[in-house]
């Protein structure tokens, strides 16, 4: 991981169209794209970012399974092997009784699971200080950030930008910026 | 897809907003000082709090025998509380995730504040189940699996109201979680707008260091899916098991099949009912008239006329199946229910539940929000009567007619009733005073952005399909 300051060039956009059309011709150009900061998701934009297909949802999977494992085992623990108590002559180990526990412990185990994976792999805690670009990236502004350190032609970047959109071009010195990705 | 209308649709948001239109809106009572409408109504609610309180106080140190509960009856006021809070709750998951996984964008505007009806009445829910027990200070041996000096003596888990335990608790942490997750990004909004110190320190604490970075997003829009889709059989199960508590036992009148459909969608109806009651007011007051539209409130009524009439047809077959049967028992307990000593709850329900309803058929009515607003606060007169109905004349006519009782609610009982809606008032309140009520980024993607000379380039230069 990379430990020094970094100098971003960033276009801002004023809506989401033209901020993915500046992303497409910055890639078009073989202008490597840092990140985008937007108020909302914008539909395609790991498509043009080129991120790999998320694995939470294989995380979501094997929490929910954990969940279903622990569940049987501790009923079938209490009810059937450290204290069976007989209920009516009925057996020991009820299969559809176990249902709706094993159900609501599996939904558990997913949810939480996948929720603080989440956090985790995104770095997302109480008081993070975090890379803010533009104080209305979280109201109506759209960032898109390059690296300078990888940037060849820099006027180049801010032509595409400023064509395609941009209503400002501004540069910043961020702290330690690959904290967040990877 | 992404902001994109069709040209035939209504827009769901309406006015011309801007996105800094919607984050100006939406933020303004959070930003200024609270008013005096404000003041009042959280103060009367705390009153409402305050008297609940105190009945619980009461109950708990002298016991569950201040209540009108009698040998016959075991089950009145406390459990017919506790299944009409938890009902309340089904629609904001129902808006939060079903409609997500069927993209009813219409959901988008008050995704937020039914999630946080659906919280706050679980937690009243809450309420009633442990304090029912008596002694609650021994109750968590009784709901959860501890070791303990008894054997360890264990919980038993082919008990309909031990699943209850766990589809509650589970039903409402992963509420919680959808709920403060969705919250993320706004809540960064509030820390970025924030000028006072202390609001910065609590919303950038809440805010988790969010920054609108695409990656985050991608995983964020992926995590709010499988949420999404673990919610849903989620919510169907809770009212489910709740249903089971009465299924499966041998009462006339509750050891029906039918009850799983019948009380989901009952839930969902009420919780329609009361979403209805709470944003009839705060559109207007809030003045979010352009993202909450008569369009909205229309919608919501539908669902209303359609869980209404699911309902009505519940009843019907119920009835039907009573007679069908040729069990004397059960029979006589449906009737008993219509034209027995309670009759005038049964009548109350009907009319609330399947008749009144009815009215949402006319367009006039469902644009019309006093009509609304009326109708929909018998939608939850009707279904507090409804589970009033079902355990307690389901009970009061005991096998032998010896034991046969009546049952009358004390002062406490409505006094905790009360206090429940105090609850859930002065949460609802705070969170309107507080938080985001609607929520603005999945608002802001339903806004669709004048043509510009950068919209023609922005056209000319995608090959991969955006927006």
């Amino acid at each position: 991981m990379q430990n020094s300051t970094q100098k971003f060039l960033l276009g801002k956009f004023k809506d989401p169209d033209t901020t993915s059309a500046s992303v497409k011709a910055l890639s078009a150009e073989g202008i490597r794209v840092y990140d985008v900061y937007s108020p909302f998701p914008i539909h395609g934009m790991e498509k043009l970012l080129g991120f790999k297909r998320s694995r939470l949802t294989v995380a979501a999977f094997f929490f929910g399974l954990t969940g279903t494992t622990l569940a049987v085992l501790m009923q079938v623990y209490m009810m059937v092997w450290d204290w069976p108590i007989d209920i009516g002559g009925k057996p020991f180990f009820q299969g559809p009784a176990l249902v709706p526990v094993t159900f609501e412990l599996t939904v558990l185990f997913a949810a939480f699971g996948m929720v603080f994976t989440f956090l985790f792999v995104n770095k997302l805690f109480p008081w993070k200080k975090t890379i803010i670009f533009d104080e209305r990236v979280t109201d109506d502004v759209f960032v898109v950030a390059v690296d300078q350190a990888r940037l060849y032609d820099k006027d180049k970047a801010e032509d595409i930008m400023k064509k395609s959109g941009a209503f400002a071009i501004a540069e910043q010195e961020v702290d330690d910026p690959y904290f967040d990705v990877f | 897809m992404g902001h994109y209308t069709s040209p035939i649709r209504a827009q769901e948001v309406t006015g011309g907003l801007t996105y800094h239109d919607v984050t100006e809106s939406v933020l303004k009572p959070l930003e200024s000082k609270p008013n005096k409408l404000w003041l009042m109504a959280t103060g009367l609610s705390m009153v409402a709090l305050g008297i609940g309180l105190f009945c619980l106080g009461y109950t708990l140190w002298v016991g569950i025998g201040t209540w009108g509960l009698n040998k016959t009856i075991g089950w009145a006021f406390d459990i017919t509380n506790f299944v009409f809070w938890v009902g309340i709750g089904h629609a904001g998951t129902l808006i939060s995730a079903i409609l997500l996984l069927f993209r009813q964008t219409w959901r988008n505007s008050i995704n937020r504040s039914a999630e946080a009806m659906t919280i706050f009445a679980v937690i009243c829910a809450a309420v009633f189940p442990v304090i029912h027990m008596g002694r609650p200070w021994l109750g968590a041996f009784w709901v959860l699996p501890l070791p303990n000096t008894r054997g360890p003596l264990w919980v038993n888990f082919n008990s309909p109201l031990l699943w209850d335990v766990f589809a509650i608790s589970t039903y409402f942490s992963v509420s919680l979680v959808f709920w403060y997750l969705g919250l993320v990004p706004d809540f960064a909004t509030v820390r970025d707008r924030a000028k006072g110190k202390i609001a910065k320190l609590a919303y950038g604490g809440l805010a988790l260091g969010w920054n609108g970075s695409a990656k985050t997003w991608y995983r964020f829009e992926l995590v709010s899916l499988i949420l999404a889709g673990l919610a849903t059989p989620l919510v169907l199960s809770v009212h489910t098991i709740v249903s089971f508590d009465f299924a499966t036992s041998v009462i006339p009148g509750w050891h029906t099949t039918i009850f799983p459909p019948y009380f989901v969608a009952g839930a969902i109806f009420s919780g329609f009912g009361m979403v209805q009651t709470l944003l009839v007011v705060m559109r207007k007051v809030y003045k979010l008239e352009h993202m909450i539209t008569l369009q909205h409130m229309e919608a919501m009524a539908y669902i209303i006329l359609l869980t209404g009439s699911l309902v009505g047809i519940a009843y019907t077959t119920e009835f039907f199946i009573a007679w069908y049967s040729g069990n004397h028992f059960e029979s006589f307990a449906f009737v008993n229910r219509a034209f027995g000593p309670y009759w005038w709850s049964y009548w109350i329900m009907m009319s609330c539940n399947v008749f009144t309803p009815q009215l949402y058929w006319f367009k006039k009515i469902r644009q019309s929000m006093l009509a609304t607003f009326i109708l929909s606060i018998f939608v939850n007169i009707g279904m507090w009567f409804e589970r009033f109905v079902i355990i307690v004349t389901s009970l009061h006519r005991d096998y032998l007619p010896s034991s046969w009782a009546m049952y009358t609610p004390t002062w406490i009982e409505f006094g905790i009733l009360l206090g429940t809606f105090g609850i859930f008032f002065t949460f609802f309140f705070l969170f309107a005073k507080f938080f985001p009520v609607v929520n603005m980024f999945e608002v802001k993607t339903l806004i669709k952005v004048p043509h510009s000379p950068q919209e023609e380039y922005a056209e000319q230069h995608a090959e991969v399909p955006i927006g």
